[in-house]
């Protein structure tokens, strides 16, 4: 009898477990996407991030926006391998998270770094490359998040598909960001660069079309 | 929990951390980086692992230092930079690229024995063992603006003796016009020499000064730091500050000093021409391609929210004592 009960109750968990699969991963991607933020910003808040907390949040809010894009565009490839299609729903989520670092990198550069001088803001926004194309990256980014709302999505029909292919361009921009933040040890931006060329070669068919068609 | 570990709010940081502590918790971040949105790409189970135990890690060597007798600088006008950061946030890519690296990997660095040796154009070559960088020159205090063409900048009580007395006891002849140092080459105790182009970077790194320069009495060779020896991070046992040059010019753990005709290489010149001159004088009229160099952040005892940004002097303030060695010359050429 036992046993037949805890075999029972094992199965009617799994069944929970897999209907409730994309909520838990969810839940899953906020504790691992926000924690890490949340902690940065505690040890920043209470000195105890080194020397320069400035250079330190900057790191870390650009590296967690790269990761977090670059995650959001293998989702496609895996949850078309596996055929595992409910994956798909998870991306807007780790899209959005990866805009959210992405503006608290801005943040932390212009409260931190330059200290709200908007002169000196807006001069290393055009002197810069890095941070011109920096720049031009977060607004993709940002269109996306705005249109990534349903209703809009909905309105928008083929001209959302259109839009949110920018992020290819995005992914690019970054890279190049990134490369040409660094002084001199490149290894890091290469590795970047590879992956996100990789995550573009998995959809050269896509991308050879839309140059096509336009 | 683990980070609840801060003592006391009125306190700043640096006097009541342990520095293992005040490392380890940058260790936590960098964990939890991984774990977290850092990458799930790329790392092993074992550094999953490593994250349960945030502070157990490491700290088995622990670099010694030893206090010194000098003449005192007095006063500061300026507020100094706490020791804990001056000897965390370091560029000295031997050690690894990132700023914490040098503290983390350069514990175990051997630097007694030690020999420098000062030759080229001069009369009297000659060496010095590591007790000797303590004893032939009288050691006294000097306190520094240090400017990194990175935009930030501290204010450091060295200790140490003028370069032109080291360089006046070899007496160099009439054919020293440039004065080239080297740091040691050494790959078992450097990890950032491991492969010869590491960091990107072409070791030994090799640094310069016209000989006027050099004999200028601001031009410094530091054998310590807040009183005692050098941390192994900071370029021990003995470093050039040139403190009206931007940060990279000031080489550290220094093995050779030649007195030679012509202008020597410099790294970061050989690494990026158009970036990094020879001269690398503080300029606040001339930009980094990467930064402005009009302003910089001080960075002292203040955290995140230091309202620290501070205008850049030429020469990083010292022109009265240096702006005549490059009167008849355009700086924005010779950057
Ligand atoms: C207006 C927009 C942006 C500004 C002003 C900006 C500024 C910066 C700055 C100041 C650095 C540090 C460079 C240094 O170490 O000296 C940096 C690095 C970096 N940024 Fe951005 N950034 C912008 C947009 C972005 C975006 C949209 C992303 C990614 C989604 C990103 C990712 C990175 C990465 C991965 C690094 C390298 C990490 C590092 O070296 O610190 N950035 N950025």
């Amino acid at each position: 009898m036992q046993t037949r009960a805890t075999g029972v109750s094992k199965e009617a968990l799994k069944a929970v477990l897999l209907r409730n699969r994309v909520m838990l991963l969810k839940i899953a991607i906020h504790l691992l996407a926000f924690l890490p933020l949340f902690v940065l910003y505690f040890l920043a808040f209470t000195e105890q991030l080194g020397a320069d907390p400035v250079e330190e949040v900057i790191h870390f809010t650009g590296m967690g926006a790269f990761n977090l894009l670059l995650i959001s565009l293998l989702v496609t490839p895996v949850a078309k391998k596996y055929r595992q299609g409910y994956l798909l729903q998870i991306r807007r989520l780790v899209g959005l998270y990866s805009f959210t670092y992405a503006m608290f990198h801005l943040l932390n550069f212009l409260a931190f770094e330059v200290q709200f001088d908007l002169t000196l803001f807006f001069d290393e926004i055009i002197d810069r490359p890095y941070i011109t194309v920096g720049m031009a990256a977060l607004m993709i980014l940002f269109s996306l998040a705005i249109t990534s709302i349903t209703a809009l999505r909905r309105k928008m029909g083929t001209k959302w598909q259109k839009l949110h292919n920018g992020v290819y361009l995005a992914v690019l921009l970054i890279a190049l960001h990134f490369f040409w933040s660094v002084k001199s040890d490149i290894v890091e931006p290469m590795i970047y660069f590879t992956m996100a060329v990789l995550l573009l070669i998995l959809r050269k068919d896509k991308i050879k079309r839309w140059f096509k068609s336009s | 929990m683990l980070i609840n570990t801060k003592k006391n709010h009125q306190l700043s940081e640096q006097q009541v951390t342990d520095e293992s502590v005040y490392y380890g918790r940058r260790e936590l971040l960098k964990k939890l980086g991984y774990l977290g949105a850092g990458s799930l790409l790329a790392q092993s189970a074992s550094t999953n692992a490593g994250a349960l135990d945030f502070f157990s890690s490491k700290e088995a060597e622990v670099f010694k230092r030893q206090a010194l007798k000098f003449a005192p600088a007095g006063e500061s006008l300026q507020i100094l930079t706490p020791e804990a950061k001056i000897s965390s946030h370091n560029n000295f890519y031997e050690f690894g690229t990132g700023k914490s690296d040098p503290v983390e990997n350069a514990q175990g660095f051997k630097v007694n024995p030690w020999q420098l040796s000062i030759s080229g154009e001069v009369d009297k070559p000659y060496t010095l063992g590591y007790d000797d960088l303590f004893k032939h020159f009288p050691l006294e205090e000097r306190i520094y603006r240090l400017r990194c063409v990175e935009a930030w900048s501290m204010v450091i009580p060295w200790v140490g003796f003028g370069l032109a007395e080291l360089i006046k006891k070899a007496a160099p002849n009439s054919r020293a016009k440039y004065v080239a140092f080297e740091t040691l080459y050494d790959p078992e105790q450097m990890p950032g020499q491991k492969s010869r182009m590491g960091g990107g970077v072409q070791y030994p790194y090799v640094e310069g000064l016209r000989i006027d320069e050099a004999m200028n009495p601001l031009t410094f060779m530091s054998v310590g730091l807040y009183g005692k020896t050098l941390p192994a991070q900071n370029g021990a046992p003995i470093r050039l500050v040139v403190p009206w040059k931007y940060g990279f010019k000031s080489i550290k753990s220094i093995v050779g000093i030649k007195l030679v005709e012509h202008k020597p290489p410099t790294t970061w010149n050989i690494l990026a021409d158009r970036e990094y001159g020879f001269y690398a004088n503080v300029n606040p009229a001339v930009d980094h391609p990467r930064w402005s160099q009009a302003s910089e952040r001080r960075i002292t005892t203040g955290g995140l929210f230091a309202r620290n940004r501070i205008a850049t002097l030429p020469f990083n303030g010292y022109g009265e004592e240096v702006a005549h060695l490059y009167k008849n010359m355009d700086l924005r050429k010779h950057y």
